[in-house]
């Protein structure tokens, strides 16, 4: 892959080589109901040959014969979890967007819960060292500030308005 | 020759920014005053030697000189000019050049208008600086030189990726690199902070504006990108969580974490260590949207690198700053006291929610868009880690963000009194939720709970930061003078801080509407058919067929109706270029503030009458990129911020000595 798989998105349609496009009309089902469930299902299945792209986006060949596959099962009578039950018998976990929650997959959910747990501890020794006696609620009687170091102090603290904001 | 003169020109740079690396770090630590000073020079001779060299390869790009082997592959004589032009970045060697570029212009800025930075502070970055350089130098010379010459020059070129052959190619780029880069910047001055063990508020002044202005552009390529995949690529989606995506946004979320973290060092001397470690991220993840695309290493999973020298040199440069910054920060960083004190509940407090959240949505990203690779390296299981993911993960962690933001913007520094921000704020809550319900009834139908609840969420962020001006005005308790009096010298900082904030809100909204209201419909029509598009009418009326300057083109005509009147004939295409053999399909968008109707022509059918056809009606799409302009416009206002385009205090007698605020900004 040269550079320009940097562009966002349009890379993804670097592997779509196939002239066609997305859902065909001739792959719909007739009855709505069966059709809408069919759509939502391929919203988590995983074009194989492509990136992260579902195959009710993509115009690879491989995903028109999933989206038909998908279809088949669907009018067969399965289960939303039967039918993903089908592929990934067929192709392996790869195929599912929304992983599986097992072992291999758990940092996924507990990595940024882990994150926001580090983090609160962090949070929480900032304000913990600030509470500290070291920094006192009420700063000692300082010397009085002449008129130069006043009106550096209001410029260092943000020209008056946002300063006295916190005053 | 003039190729040639562009090699050389580049190996200079490369020298120079060996000498701009170490010159001026052993002169810091040495005290050598000539030392230091010769880093002004070297960074701008640096960045005019990368433009020469850049130039002449825009040179041969544009007079299509098929010798040099990048323009053969990817330029072509009967290309427009404008992509002959932008195909100087639409392949791998050229855009590094574009980001080295960019990197020795940002520290040629930083040189020539630094002149207030403590001398060894301004020597140090520009040494970061400068072997940052050094690093993307040795990468193109040695692994991706964009000059080599091909013995036997073919008679014409192999084109550009045709999906690149688009206006979005000539500005999305630059920008999205201008962002990453920028943070080089924020980087360097982190490095260079924890090199000397000292920060105080002029730091963090000084580097603020390098993070905001590398946010803004990454605010504004990020946009540009989506909208470019939004038209080109024909099924309307304007947002896909692909790994190439997620590079680009996980320095953005840093990025709006530092330039909020920042401003709690400028003004209260806290966060000091926080926001080095936020610099270090923000350009360790750009580095990191480097290696993921330029290693390809996601193109296929199944490759650890389409070319392994590109891959492991830049997984070598990532470990490098990344683990070197990191090194020097767990060494240095107890040295950064910070001196300040505030309660939970405070502007700092706040601050503090915005940069937790926000960084447990990067590291969202981060782990669903590199674990599966880690999985598979380490186990050879394989998993997708896609939208359905994302969507929950990301929005999860944004939720709290979103909520909180109203608030947050209220509190004052140090101590603050969360009733009295909810007091200040429930009518703009009440108002939310009450317009919320009205326009999910007036719109009709939707996905759900989810409609109304996005949209009052949308309206609670953006109209919170219209209360935010308002309390500032004393909108209603002074006079309507006085208050417009207020507005107008309230420090442009704070516009800009409302206006972003008001920007968020409005692409949460187009993003809600979106995908609540979307109508989408796809069938076989034959000329003449009409079939109907949300409110809209839709007439099929036949496809023509036409030749481009390199493609050939069958284009679709839909006349759109509402009530029965004609209100657009759209004109979808569908071309092949043949140099290329591959096809793009060109949508047809009727794009309103209200929103879109888009339609794309897809394949004659088998039965040779019928055309596939995918037509959307797209309710206040467009509001997803606006709201993004307006991030950008608010970032730029607060650019423009007198305190930081001044970039330091100013010496202090030029000044009446107790002047009132208003007549110090005069001043300047």
């Amino acid at each position: 892959m040269r550079g320009f798989a940097r562009i966002p998105a349009l890379a993804l349609a670097l592997a779509l080589a196939a002239p066609a496009f997305a859902v065909q009309p001739d792959e719909m089902l007739d009855d709505p109901a069966l059709e809408a469930r069919a759509r939502a299902l391929s919203k988590d299945v995983r074009c194989l040959v492509c990136r992260n792209e579902n195959i009710d986006d993509s115009n690879a060949p491989l995903a028109r014969d999933l989206r038909i596959l998908l279809r088949e099962r669907v009018v067969a009578g399965d289960s939303d979890a039967e039918v993903k039950d089908f592929l990934v018998a067929r192709y392996g976990e790869f195929v599912l967007l929304r992983p599986r929650f097992g072992a291999h997959t758990a940092i996924l959910w507990f990595g940024p819960l882990a994150a926001l747990g580090l983090g609160l501890l962090m949070a929480r020794g900032i304000m913990r060292r600030r509470a500290g006696p070291a920094a006192p609620e009420t700063p000692e009687p300082e010397a009085p500030l002449s008129e130069e170091d006043r009106a550096r102090l209001r410029e260092l603290l943000g020209d008056g308005e946002e300063g006295g904001k916190g005053a | 020759m003039i190729a040639e003169l562009g090699h050389f020109a580049l190996i200079l740079a490369f020298a120079l920014a060996v000498a701009q690396t170490v010159l001026p770090l052993w002169g810091a630590q040495k005290g050598h005053d000539g030392a230091m000073a010769a880093a002004v020079p070297l960074a701008v001779t640096g960045f005019l030697l990368t433009a020469l060299s850049f130039a002449a390869l825009t040179w041969a790009f544009l007079t299509s000189d098929f010798s040099v082997a990048l323009v053969a592959a990817n330029s072509h004589s009967a290309k427009p000019w404008l992509y002959k032009w932008s195909g100087v970045w639409g392949n791998h060697e050229g855009s590094l050049l574009l980001w080295l570029l960019i990197l020795t212009l940002y520290g040629a800025l930083a040189a020539v208008f630094g002149r207030n930075l403590p001398a060894t502070l301004k020597a140090r970055v520009l040494g970061i600086q400068g072997l940052i350089g050094v690093g993307f130098g040795a990468f193109i010379l040695f692994t991706s030189n964009p000059f080599l010459r091909l013995a036997d020059p073919p008679l014409d070129g192999r084109d550009l990726n045709p999906l690149l052959q688009d206006p979005g190619l000539a500005f999305h780029p630059p920008f999205l690199y201008l962002g990453y880069v920028g943070f080089s910047m924020a980087f360097s001055f982190a490095v260079a902070a924890l090199i000397e063990g000292r920060i105080d508020s002029a730091w963090a002044r000084w580097m603020r504006p390098w993070a905001l202005a590398a946010w803004i552009f990454l605010t504004l390529g990020i946009a540009l990108g989506s909208y470019w995949a939004y038209y080109e690529l024909g099924w309307g989606g304007w947002w896909f969580w692909d790994p190439v995506e997620n590079a680009s946004f996980m320095p953005w979320l840093i990025g709006a974490a530092l330039i909020h973290s920042a401003v709690v060092v400028e003004k209260r001397g806290e966060l000091k260590a926080w926001t080095t470690l936020l610099a270090i991220l923000a350009f360790s993840l750009s580095l990191v949207g480097a290696f993921i695309v330029r290693s390809g290493i996601i193109t296929s999973v199944h490759a650890f690198a389409s070319d392994p020298t590109r891959g492991v040199f830049i997984l070598g440069m990532l470990a490098a700053a990344t683990g070197g910054a990191l090194a020097l920060y767990a060494w240095r960083a107890p040295l950064l006291v910070s001196d300040g004190v505030f309660k939970p509940v405070s502007r700092e407090g706040a601050l503090v929610f915005n940069n937790l959240f926000l960084s447990v949505a990067t590291a969202a990203v981060f782990i669903g868009t590199l674990w599966p690779l880690a999985l598979e390296l380490m186990t050879g299981e394989v998993i997708s880690v896609g939208e359905p993911f994302f969507d929950s993960a990301f929005g999860a962690a944004m939720l709290p963000l979103l909520i909180g933001l109203p608030l947050g913007a209220m509190l004052p520094w140090k101590r603050a009194d969360l009733g009295q921000a909810l007091a200040k704020l429930w009518w703009v809550g009440a108002g939310a939720v009450v317009v919320a319900l009205l326009v999910a009834m007036a719109q009709g139908g939707g996905k759900g709970i989810m409609a109304p609840v996005g949209l009052a969420l949308a309206f609670w962020v953006g109209g919170g930061a219209v209360a935010d001006l308002v309390e500032r005005a004393k909108l209603g308790k002074v006079s309507a003078g006085e208050s417009l009096r207020r507005l107008a010298n309230l420090p442009r900082s704070a516009w800009g801080a409302a206006l972003a904030h008001f920007g968020v809100g409005l692409t949460l909204f187009g993003i809600m509407a979106v995908t609540a209201w979307e109508v989408e419909t796809i069938r076989a029509a034959r000329p003449g058919d009409s079939f109907p598009v949300g409110a809209y009418e839709m007439r099929f009326e036949g496809v023509d067929r036409e030749r481009g300057p390199n493609y050939l083109a069958e284009i679709g005509r839909f006349t759109v109706l509402k009530d029965g009147r004609v209100v657009e004939v759209l004109r979808p295409e569908k071309r092949v270029y043949p140099v290329q053999g591959s096809p793009t399909t060109e949508a047809a968008i009727r794009a309103r503030l209200s929103g879109d109707v888009y339609v794309v022509l897809g394949d004659r059918q088998p039965d040779g009458a019928t055309w596939a056809v995918r037509a959307y009606q797209k309710p206040w799409v467009n509001w997803i990129w606006i709201g993004a302009l307006v991030m950008a416009l608010g970032g730029t206002l607060s650019l423009a911020d007198r305190r930081l385009r001044v970039g330091a205090p100013a010496p202090k007698k030029a000044r009446a000595p107790a002047a009132a605020p208003p007549a110090m900004q005069a001043a300047e």
